[in-house]
């Protein structure tokens, strides 16, 4: 099947940054994650939890709390300010003062004790009035549906204003809970507001409490863990209710009748998840899930199966722990690798090895040439190596940066290219082309703009614009080997390919449901391959303007039914130069050569056959083998890239690596320990 | 299984119900019917003084359990696995049978039984239908819900519910296995009283509690995990406030119904939790364990009874002992003690904690057990092996000496020995003289030693501790058996082939004896007058006798002998024999090689245990076969932890018949009138048994019997000294009264007498008394010098003083 010198790179250090905030948009199956370092994640729950947008964060950005309003997104945050986000532009639009702000926008609880109005405008929010200032700080905020009232827990208590008035109307007090120190006091760190004047509180005691608003009484209490239950949510119809413990547990409770048939419903404990090692700080229950994250920084969606018509793929639980973005760039041809961390980017040259077998003599280690930090507070939002590792280009929300690198035998020169045409202000994504001559960034409203690279300098080209019209921002870019078509894939679904001789739209490949999460043109034919979010393969001819034969065959027949269940995209299409059949692919988990010369496996066939061919003879071999080739020897894999002397390079980081570097979990004890 | 209401706990106890109070902890009576075993009860809902059982005879019986008496009898015609009723089916009970394919695959269906109203006793109900064939053979995987309206019943992973009203099911599954390898099979299913909310126990030792279950997709469940075994049983009190659960951990857990994981714990209570069950009113639970024990617990969590019967450990690995102070049968009870039982009274007496040391309920842990026990011959001294290690290599013993102390009536551990040989302890005696106590162990390491209760010089204490006399081997072989002839003259230890008899006083060996080939496996003395035998069984399925006095062998036979076990009391020796999968009992004196009695295919299993036990009135027992019984009753366990016994066709009537007297006792008022009437019924129905206890009791100490029996009857119980004194005075005199009757009928019928009725002599003795002296007085101007009484005058005197006038009733009746 070929076989390739593998270089296994580990010494990339990412560290996914732990989850603070979700917030669920039922009309648009949008889920907004919010991370600790600020930045803000976009995931679309019907397709597969995509990570379509990702806004990145800044220095001394803690989002405290997420909102949506109708298709607007707002956070609070620590810094204090309230910020509304430009979702086609991925980019924040606007920030106001709001003063210490730890939770939830546009009805704001203030550190100080005030609880603020905002009202929503057309393009801006504006300060409306303070609630009754209390004299502790405020955790949690809920509304009621009417908007007449506000709960908002606080330290050892619950109070409820009416907005009218913004008087408080009832005093909850939460108790200190049996066996902890009397002068530690309870935190009630979220709580929800029911319809029907329930008012659940989550506490650092430990306990879910159910609350009259009519009478402020307790109605019931339940004990839920030994620590603290950071996070509540309720579903859509409230018949459901999750908690988020900082065990890492969620526990979910039900509205269920106690008798059968008859309408007087209780809360009733239910089930319990346990798929965090650390705290868990946000859970938010969708229509068919239960999302829940927390400081293990990963995205942990667990089907409810009473909710799910028909068992699928889409319907297994999904852990998601790296973002759905390469974030390591291969310069080909010389061997050298870029690492985009938040705030910094990394440069580093391959090792070489020598000798023969499965596992080589390492011969020179990799070396880190470059260490480079980013300008100001914003975090990097997209970077890129040329092919010939010459160029460094990178971009925040605010600027782009292009370095030229120069390097010969002891000697390292590195400069930052001062004079940039103006367009290039900022990028939603950048991309070289093959001969490293020209850099394509994608700027806003889905144009790409052409810079050509010299010794000199550089040199605004043109803007390559689409034909729809649409704003959505470009997540992908792919440019062809030989220099004459560039494709990009917007937020949209859609993916437009340029002539960049012409540089004018040739063509739109057909918009399928699902978003590209990886795309490349084959060297030779031209073809544009693109892969799905719904793990669907398409092969484009752009001369010809439509799907390819095989392609349509894949259609046709279909794919494997392992192959639809597998649970993270694919994050990068390559082409084997020595043999034009094969396309390489990678998700978090495998590696895939796809020989499109071989016949495509249905249903019964061994999706898995290395090892069954193997112990066949060369005869039976060809009966027996189909086009999908797949490698499990690398695990949570980042990137994979072929590079220019026909070798691949595989970036891992292992989950173990990533859960020694987070901090100590809650000290539980086990049975039998 | 046990039902309890709120002042009885019933329970099933092989092919009776047995009641128990839950106050005294008593048996009160047994519920006695069935001819097979009893495999469930259920309390009738119409009437909560009635209780249903059902057996595997394929009968379902109504009793009346306050009085233990029988209402109806009704033929099912199958036998059936359990019962199970609900207020709302009145007249309808439910039941487990087998199906009729294959008994094999233990495929059993739930069927509902329409009981037909009708008068008569025996009724045959026809009517059946089937709820569902999908039931687990498991009595506690069926359960009825709120108000009867539904029955849920589980079986492997899966639960279903069938609603009565809609006739529908819904099944839920679970996984095979988890991600985690939990055993997800169900094991026990309780349904909440008022709520609709299931409550099921699993094999993994988690508890679900389902809700919403009408719905097929929206059914929730919530888990709760305590314990770390297979939950054996489940139970809501009667409010629902509560569930308790129990397993093998022996704990019974109570948790907070509708409160998450708030819950209470009772450990400790032996056994692992077999059931558990609450009265109607809520106050009162009992769980029932797997060593045959009851504990009744109050509301409050408190054990506030228990109610033990022979309690059934893993293995018994003791010999089964009689205690020779108590009579009590002793033998392995909880783990790490020895239990004390009285077969008189069937009832268990205490235990006794050998090991001292907290016993950890959990599988596959190697932990001290008691596997040797020896009683000296007054019972005053018991010697116990404890072990620990068989499986592994590294074996730990210790041997433990406890002395009985009179203060506290129990033994009090006086010595241990922790390396009294460097081997395992094989086998242990005691000396059987009265004079000297000495205790003589074998062991693997091929020696045998005695040990001696020494006064220790250094330590001038009143205590004496017990050291060792002498170290014995012969040509290192190892010792298996060691026993001590019936005057403790000689010890016989065998060495593999060869028996060694030494002499416990000189330490002198005396001479050996050898019959190979193989390897001796039990040996014993005869007893009494056939002290002078020595009966050995070895490996090779021989059974040698020699005689001591010409140390030549007697006689041998070929059979294959599991169990010697000599009778303390006659010359008998019963041998249990195991061939071809089934056990045969032979009981022979040593002086005869023909055996007395032999009993053919007795049980299947093979018996290793076996007891003579004395009893405390032989028997006089004319027929052949069964006079080995008179002095002693043989008791022996097999492999199935079942203790058995021989009795005789006398002794089982008189069991009948007392019951029967026991049932007329309490119906009759205890008045004067009754006094004279009712008592003398009751000695025409003694009369008509066929016992004759008095044949065999060895004669009467010479000397006036009427002074002796003065003496020895205690103080309080006598009656006035004015109206004794008159009495001594005219048991002095002769009557002539009475007719002549022939003196030795005379004699025995009136020891009779006294031996049936010595439970109501005191009572009526005062107007005995009355009677005979106003006869005597009016007699006593006839014969008015009576110098010296011959013995049979003096029986005579006995006689009439003895004699119940009850006659005289019957003139008076006669009298117009």
């Amino acid at each position: 099947m070929g076989e390739f010198k593998v270089h296994r790179v580990r010494f990339f250090d990412y560290m996914p940054s732990g989850i603070r905030a979700l917030a669920f948009n039922g009309d648009t199956e949008r889920m907004a994650v919010a991370r600790m370092d600020g930045s803000v994640e976009i995931f679309h729950c019907s397709d597969r939890f995509f990570q379509e947008k990702i806004i990145p964060g800044r220095e001394q950005c803690g989002i405290e709390g997420l909102s949506w309003v109708g298709e607007r997104l707002f956070s609070a945050g620590l810094n204090g300010g309230i910020t509304e986000y430009d979702l086609t532009n991925q980019k924040v639009k606007y920030t106001i003062d709001a003063y210490k702000i730890p939770w939830y926008t546009f009805l704001v609880g203030c550190e100080d004790g005030t609880v603020k109005l905002f009202e929503v405008n057309e393009d801006k929010i504006q300060f409306e009035r303070n609630l009754d200032r209390q004299k502790s700080r405020i955790v949690s905020l809920s509304w009621h549906t009417s908007g007449s009232k506000i709960a908002a827990g606080m330290m050892d208590m619950i109070q409820i204003f009416n907005v009218e008035t913004g008087h408080s109307i009832h005093r909850m007090l939460a108790d200190r809970g049996v066996g902890t120190s009397r002068s530690k006091e309870c935190v009630v760190w979220s709580v929800v507001y029911l319809s029907d004047g329930t008012i659940v509180s989550g506490d650092s005691v430990g306990m879910v409490k159910l609350w009259d608003d009519q009478t402020g009484t307790l109605i019931k209490s339940h004990n839920v863990t030994k620590c603290d239950v950071l996070a509540l949510s309720v579903s859509q119809n409230e018949d459901s209710l999750v908690a988020g413990t900082s065990e890492g547990t969620v526990v979910q409770f039900q509205f269920v009748s106690m008798v059968l048939g008859k309408d007087d419903k209780e809360w009733v404990r239910t089930r319990t998840f346990k798929n965090h090692t650390h705290d868990i700080r946000a859970v938010a229950e969708i229509t068919t899930a239960v999302v829940s994250g927390g400081m293990d920084a990963q995205l942990v969606v667990k089907p409810l199966l009473d909710k799910i018509e028909v068992r699928s793929a889409a319907s297994a639980l999904r852990k998601i722990h790296f973002p759905h973005r390469r974030l390591v760039f291969c310069a080909r041809n010389s061997g050298l690798m870029l690492f985009q961390y938040p705030g910094h980017l990394e440069l580093w040259r391959l090792g070489e090895s020598e000798g023969k077998g499965s596992s080589l003599f390492v011969k020179r280690n990799p070396e880190k040439l470059l260490h480079l930090k980013v300008k100001g507070e914003d975090h990097i939002r997209c970077s890129a190596v040329s092919p010939c590792g010459e160029w460094i280009v990178y971009s925040t929300a605010s600027s782009l940066r292009l370095y030229r690198l120069h390097y010969q035998r002891f000697l390292f020169l590195f400069f930052q290219i001062s004079k940039l045409p103006k367009v290039l202000s900022s990028a939603n994504q950048l991309c070289f082309s093959s001969d490293s001559s020209h850099l394509f960034s994608a700027s806003t409203q889905s144009s790409v703009h052409i810079v050509s690279l010299s010794q000199s300098g550089c040199k605004f080209v043109g803007t390559l614009k689409p034909k729809s019209g649409s704003h959505q921002a470009i997540h992908l870019l792919a440019a062809s080997e030989d220099g004459e078509w560039l494709a990009s894939a917007n937020s949209d679904h859609e993916v437009h390919i340029y002539n960049l001789q012409t540089r004018k739209a040739h063509c739109t490949v057909p918009v399928y449901s699902s978003a590209v999460t990886a795309m490349g043109i084959h060297p030779t034919t031209n073809c544009l391959f693109m892969m799905y979010a719904d793990q669907q393969m398409c092969e484009y001819s752009i001369e010809q303007k439509q799907y390819t034969d095989w392609s349509r065959t894949v259609q046709r027949k279909g794919l494997h039914r392992l192959w639809m269940e597998r649970d993270t995209p694919c994050l990068n299409v390559m082409f084997n130069p020595q043999n034009p059949s094969h396309v390489i692919l990678h998700d978090t988990y495998m590696l895939c050569i796809i020989d499109q010369s071989l016949p495509l496996p249905d249903d019964k066939t061994q999706f898995y056959n290395q090892l069954t061919l193997k112990s066949l003879t060369e005869d039976q071999r060809k009966s027996h083998s189909h086009a999908f080739k797949v490698c499990k020897t690398f695990k949570d894999i980042l990137c994979v890239e072929l590079i220019s002397d026909q070798s691949l390079v595989v970036v891992e980081r292992p989950l173990e690596d990533v859960a020694t570097q987070l901090p100590a979990p809650i000290k539980q004890k086990k049975f039998a320990t | 299984m046990t039902e309890r209401v709120n002042r009885f706990v019933l329970c099933t106890s092989g092919d009776s119900v047995k009641v128990y109070s839950t106050r005294t902890e008593e048996w009160l009576h047994s519920l006695q019917g069935h001819t097979n075993q009893v495999t469930g009860i259920a309390l009738n809902r119409a009437n909560h003084l009635q209780v249903y059982s059902c057996s595997a005879d394929g009968t379902v019986k109504l009793w009346d359990f306050i009085d233990g008496i029988l209402i109806k009898t009704f033929i099912i015609g199958y036998p059936l696995f359990a019962i199970y009723v609900s207020e709302k089916h009145d007249g309808i009970v439910f039941l487990h049978i087998a199906m009729d394919t294959d008994s094999k695959n233990e495929c059993f269906q739930l069927v509902a039984v329409h009981l037909p109203k009708s008068a008569e006793q025996e009724v045959e109900a026809k009517e059946l239908s089937a709820v569902s064939s999908r039931i687990s053979p498991n009595p506690s995987c069926t359960a009825f819900g709120r108000e009867g309206q539904y029955i849920a019943f589980a079986r492997h992973l899966q639960l279903n519910v069938y609603f009565f009203r809609k006739q529908k099911t819904y099944s839920f599954s679970l996984k095979a296995t988890d991600k985690k390898g939990a055993k997800n099979a169900f094991t026990c299913i309780a349904c909440h009283p008022a709520d609709d909310c299931i409550a099921t126990g699993h094999e993994d030792g988690k508890i679900r509690l389902w809700r919403n279950f009408i719905h097929t997709k929206e059914y929730t469940y919530s888990t709760q995990h305590w314990h770390h075994n297979a939950v054996n049983t489940l139970c809501f009190t009667p409010e629902g406030t509560n569930l308790l659960s129990g397993g093998i951990e022996s704990v019974l857990v109570q948790w907070q119904y509708g409160a998450g994981n708030r819950k209470e714990f009772l450990p400790r209570l032996g056994g692992s939790i077999l059931h558990v069950s609450t009265s109607s009113d809520g106050q009162l639970f009992c769980t029932s364990h797997s060593d045959n024990k009851i504990t009744v617990i109050e509301s409050s969590f408190k054990v506030c009874g228990v109610i033990q019967g022979l309690v059934k450990g893993d293995a018994v690995l003791t010999d089964l002992m009689i205690d020779p102070r108590s009579k009590a049968l002793v033998l392995n009870g909880k783990p790490g003690h020895l239990q004390f039982y009285s077969l008189m009274r069937d009832k268990h007496l205490y235990n006794l904690d050998i090991v001292q040391q907290e016993y950890i309920y959990e599988a596959g842990l190697d932990q001290f057990e008691v596997v040797k026990a020896a009683f000296d011959i007054n019972g005053y001294w018991l010697a116990t092996v404890e072990e620990r290690g068989q499986k592994s290599s590294d074996l730990e013993f210790v041997l433990k000496l406890w002395a009985y102390d009179e203060r506290t009536q129990s033994f009090v551990l006086n010595t241990t020995i922790t390396a009294a040989h460097t081997d395992r302890i094989i086998s242990m005696c005691f000396s059987s003289s009265e004079e000297t106590t000495m205790l003589v162990t074998t062991a693997e390491d091929g020696q045998f030693k005695a040990w001696c209760q020494g006064a220790d010089a250094d330590t001038q204490q009143d205590q004496s501790f017990w050291s060792c006399e002498f170290v014995g081997s012969y040509h290192n072989l190892k010792p298996t058996n060691c026993s001590f002839s019936a005057d403790s003259s000689l010890l016989a230890v065998n060495f593999q082939e060869v028996i060694t008899i030494w002499s416990p006083d000189t330490w002198e060996l005396l001479t050996t004896l050898c019959q190979p080939p193989g390897v001796v496996r039990d040996l014993c003395f005869g007893r009494l007058s056939c002290s002078k035998y020595l009966i050995a069984t070895t490996t090779r399925n021989l059974l040698c006798c020699w005689n001591l006095l010409t140390c030549a062998l007697e006689w041998s036979t070929s059979v294959e002998v599991s169990k010697l076990q000599p009778d303390p009391l006659s010359e008998n020796v019963a041998a249990f024999s195991y061939q071809s999968k089934h056990t045969d009992l032979f009981v022979f004196k040593p002086s005869e090689p023909r055996p007395l009695f032999t009993h053919k295919n007795m049980c299947s299993e093979k018996i290793h245990r076996a007891v003579f036990v004395p009893r405390e009135e032989p028997l006089n027992n004319c027929d052949e076969s069964s006079q080995w019984l008179n002095r002693s009753q043989l008791y022996f366990l097999t492999q199935n932890m079942d203790l058995l016994t021989f009795s005789t066709a006398t002794e089982e009537d008189r069991m009948l018949s007392s019951s029967k007297r026991l049932v007329i006792d309490d119906s009759v008022a205890v008045t004067p009138f009754y006094l004279l009437l009712g008592k003398h019924r009751q000695q025409q129905q003694k009369l008509n048994t066929p016992s004759h206890p008095a044949a065999d009791k060895p004669q009467q100490p010479q000397g006036s019997v009427t002074i002796t029996e003065l003496l020895h009857t205690p103080a309080h119980v006598l009656p006035a000294a004015s109206v004794l004194c008159s009495m001594l005075v005219s048991s002095l005199l002769i009557s002539n009264t009475g007719v002549r009757k022939d003196p030795l009928r005379e004699m025995e019928s009136s020891e009779q007498e006294m031996n049936s009725e010595k439970e109501e002599e005191h009572s009526e003795e005062e107007m005995e008394a009355c009677d005979s002296q106003q006869e005597l007085r009016a007699q006593g101007s006839v014969d008015e010098v009576t110098p010296k009484l011959s013995k049979a005058q003096e029986r005579e005197l006995k006689r009439i003083r003895k004699t119940d006038f009850s006659w005289m009733t019957g003139l008076i009746d006669s009298k117009p």
